[in-house]
């Protein structure tokens, strides 16, 4: 089957008008709890600064970084990995597991292990891992995947995941309240956590410094499954290092309050060693991100620490549902992530902002994504990327942007039409009259007006 | 060459000119008036109870109480009535009944309601996510304003494990809607002695 574009598949989720107005204020006010979060800390923008410097420093000597962690996490006992590509990830997994002969695992949120296709590889080779933050649980027992990097359900509502609950977890049909069906996964996971061998978790930072690593999360599902099974295999792009542990406070104080509006999240763990007869592995990836590191117009978008802020705040993504998006990373960020990926099969996600800059705003680690989207816009254009009406159109507007003397009789021609004859704009081959109307037009061009007013 | 050996080469020929680290000024870094009072608040808005206390002692009758009516609690705080033995290598199957853990913290933080827990308090990894009600005391000395002063303060990799605890487990998952009680603890008091 063919991949829709983002345009094609928003429209589609668009159909659905009120379910899109909700899906659009709740992120929103997801938006708005981080305004409030970061509103309470004077010292906001010092650490957004702090944070993007960090990430900056790390990048530029991020060979060095690697080296030392991977010293640090060997002497601490932890089973180092480099997986060259989502390929070698996902064997270097496979193997762990029939290593051991294990049958029963965990997996607590990683968006590397989605980017890779860890799931579906593993259900080719007949094993089932367990997807277990609430929202990830949810969409797998769809066939689903994640449509948000924080909120993995967001495109779902409580009756879809009520219907969900009642054919897997056989919960009561038409009983539709959050706590309850909460209630439901907790008991039908703790099974999982109490039987679980091994466990799989992402990484939200590894430190140099000590070869530990941090995992943050809300239900403490990281945590269960670490702990419960005898090997833990933490996955993790290598643009996850920091320097020092001491940098964790900067980085905390930002990742929760960009994300949710919390304070901080809730569990907070950092490993370090496995106990003794258990084991404890770190899979260290590049899938291509050496080659973004070397993009210098792109390079800084590995400094993303996945908070989510940028979807939250994307007046497209808000509007267009993240699965519009056809990659495990969508939004703002994952449309400068992935065309790094395979530049073909992304090449419309530039295109799938505004480029209102809102992104750019909140991001917790000053990545000018919408900078960078526009950026991509060229890039793909150059390479014969882009679609022969988008470039048709543009160069056409090019044409006449450049002419002073041809926009001035365009804009007098359109405000003459505008007038007289609005369904010559308004009709179904003008996509920008969908869902809009055109707006009453203007009795002369701001031009006639300062040169009519101008004073002498 | 290995996987490791071209990554890290492809990296060393694609990085950037070197940038320096910033200095972390701390003086830049706001901080709460009333440290305890911001705790305690902070805390109460992420779902948590918490409790001043005069002494610890003061907890041996609630723990008492709890077991009387046939609740498994383990107790690893000193002077907090009888002390339970639990074992680092035990299995989630044995600890999944626990309903009270009573644990202590170390450093708090006034700013988010984190708190610090070292792995040798925790006696075993899992305890304080498995037991269905988790109780931490604290020290109101130990609390320090924000989480650059907490990792001035801890050595936050000294063990082979550790964790800031911020509140009970929660999840928005299902429509945004906040439930408290994912999968670990469904409820969580703070004791400040
Ligand atoms: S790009 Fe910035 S705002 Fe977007 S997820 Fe990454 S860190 Fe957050």
């Amino acid at each position: 089957m063919k991949t829709m574009t983002h345009a094609a598949a928003a429209e589609v989720f668009n159909q659905d008008a009120a379910r899109t107005r909700w899906h659009d204020e709740t992120l929103w006010f997801v938006r708005q709890k981080r305004d409030r979060a970061a509103q309470t800390l004077p010292e906001w923008e010092t650490l957004r600064s702090w944070a993007s410097q960090i990430k900056d420093h790390t990048l530029s000597h991020l060979d060095e970084y690697l080296s030392e962690f991977e010293r640090n996490a060997l002497a601490n006992g932890v089973q180092v990995h480099w997986a060259a590509d989502a390929a070698e990830h996902n064997r270097i997994i496979h193997e762990i597991i029939s290593r051991h002969g294990i049958r029963r695992m965990v997996k607590s949120k990683s968006m590397l292990t989605e980017e890779c296709g860890l799931n579906e590889y593993l259900h080719e080779q007949g094993i089932e891992v367990i997807d277990t933050d609430l929202g990830e649980r949810i969409v797998q027992l769809r066939h689903e995947h994640p449509s948000h990097i924080v909120l993995p359900a967001i495109h779902l509502k409580r009756e879809d995941v009520s219907e969900t609950f009642h054919e897997h977890l056989h919960t009561e049909a038409g009983n539709h309240d959050p706590q309850y069906l909460t209630e439901a996964a907790r008991l039908h996971l703790r099974e999982r956590f109490v039987a679980a061998e091994l466990a799989i978790t992402g990484v939200n930072f590894a430190i140099a410094e000590t070869g530990g690593f941090v995992v943050c999360t809300n239900e403490g599902n990281a945590d269960m499954g670490a702990h419960a099974a005898r090997v833990h295999i933490a996955c993790m792009g290598f643009e996850k290092i920091i320097p020092k542990a001491e940098h964790l406070g900067v980085f905390l104080r930002l990742l929760a309050r960009s994300a949710t509006g919390q304070p901080v999240t809730t569990y907070n763990s950092h490993f370090k060693k496995s106990l003794p007869g258990r084991e404890m592995h770190i899979v260290i990836v590049d899938n291509s991100r050496s080659r973004q590191l070397g993009r210098e117009d792109f390079r800084n978008s590995l400094k993303c620490i996945r908070c989510g802020a940028c979807f939250n705040t994307c007046p497209v993504y808000r509007r267009s549902g993240g699965h519009s998006y056809h990659t495990a990373v969508a939004g703002p960020i994952g449309s400068i992530l992935t065309p790094n990926l395979d530049m073909r099969a992304h090449a419309d996600l530039p295109f799938a902002s505004t480029l209102c800059g809102s992104c750019t705003n909140v991001c917790p680690v000053k990545i000018d994504i919408h900078d960078q989207l526009w950026k991509w816009r060229q890039v793909l254009a150059a390479e014969g990327h882009v679609s022969w009406t988008k470039r048709v159109s543009m160069q056409m507007a090019a044409f006449v942007l450049s002419r002073p003397g041809l926009y001035r009789l365009a804009g007098r021609m359109g405000r003459g039409v505008l007038k007289t004859m609005p369904w010559l704009a308004e009709h179904r081959w003008n996509p920008w009259s969908k869902s809009r109307a055109l707006p009453e037009p203007p009795a002369e061009s701001f031009r006639d007006w300062y040169l009519r007013n101008r004073k002498s | 060459m290995s996987s490791r050996d071209s990554i890290l080469k492809a990296i060393a020929a694609n990085r950037p000119l070197a940038q320096p680290l910033p200095l972390i000024d701390l003086s830049m870094v706001s901080r709460p008036v009333d440290p305890l009072e911001s705790f305690r608040t902070v805390l109460g808005n992420i779902g948590a109870a918490t409790v001043l206390l005069s002494s610890v002692d003061e907890l041996s009758a609630e723990l008492a109480d709890a077991r009387d009516q046939g609740l498994r609690v383990i107790n690893l705080v000193a002077g907090a009535g009888a002390m339970d033995a639990v074992d680092p290598a035990a299995e989630a199957s044995s600890l999944e009944d626990v309903d009270i853990a009573c644990l202590s913290g170390t450093i708090c933080v006034a700013e988010n309601g984190a708190i610090w827990v070292p792995e040798q308090n925790m006696g075993n990894r899992l305890l304080p996510f498995i037991c269905t009600q988790l109780m931490l005391v604290v020290d109101r000395a130990d609390i320090v304003a924000t989480m650059h002063h907490a990792y001035a303060t801890i050595d936050a990799f000294a063990e082979g494990f550790g964790a800031f605890i911020a509140g009970p487990s929660k999840t928005a998952d299902i429509e945004q809607s906040l439930v408290i009680g994912a999968h670990g603890a469904k409820g969580l008091t703070v004791y400040i002695i």
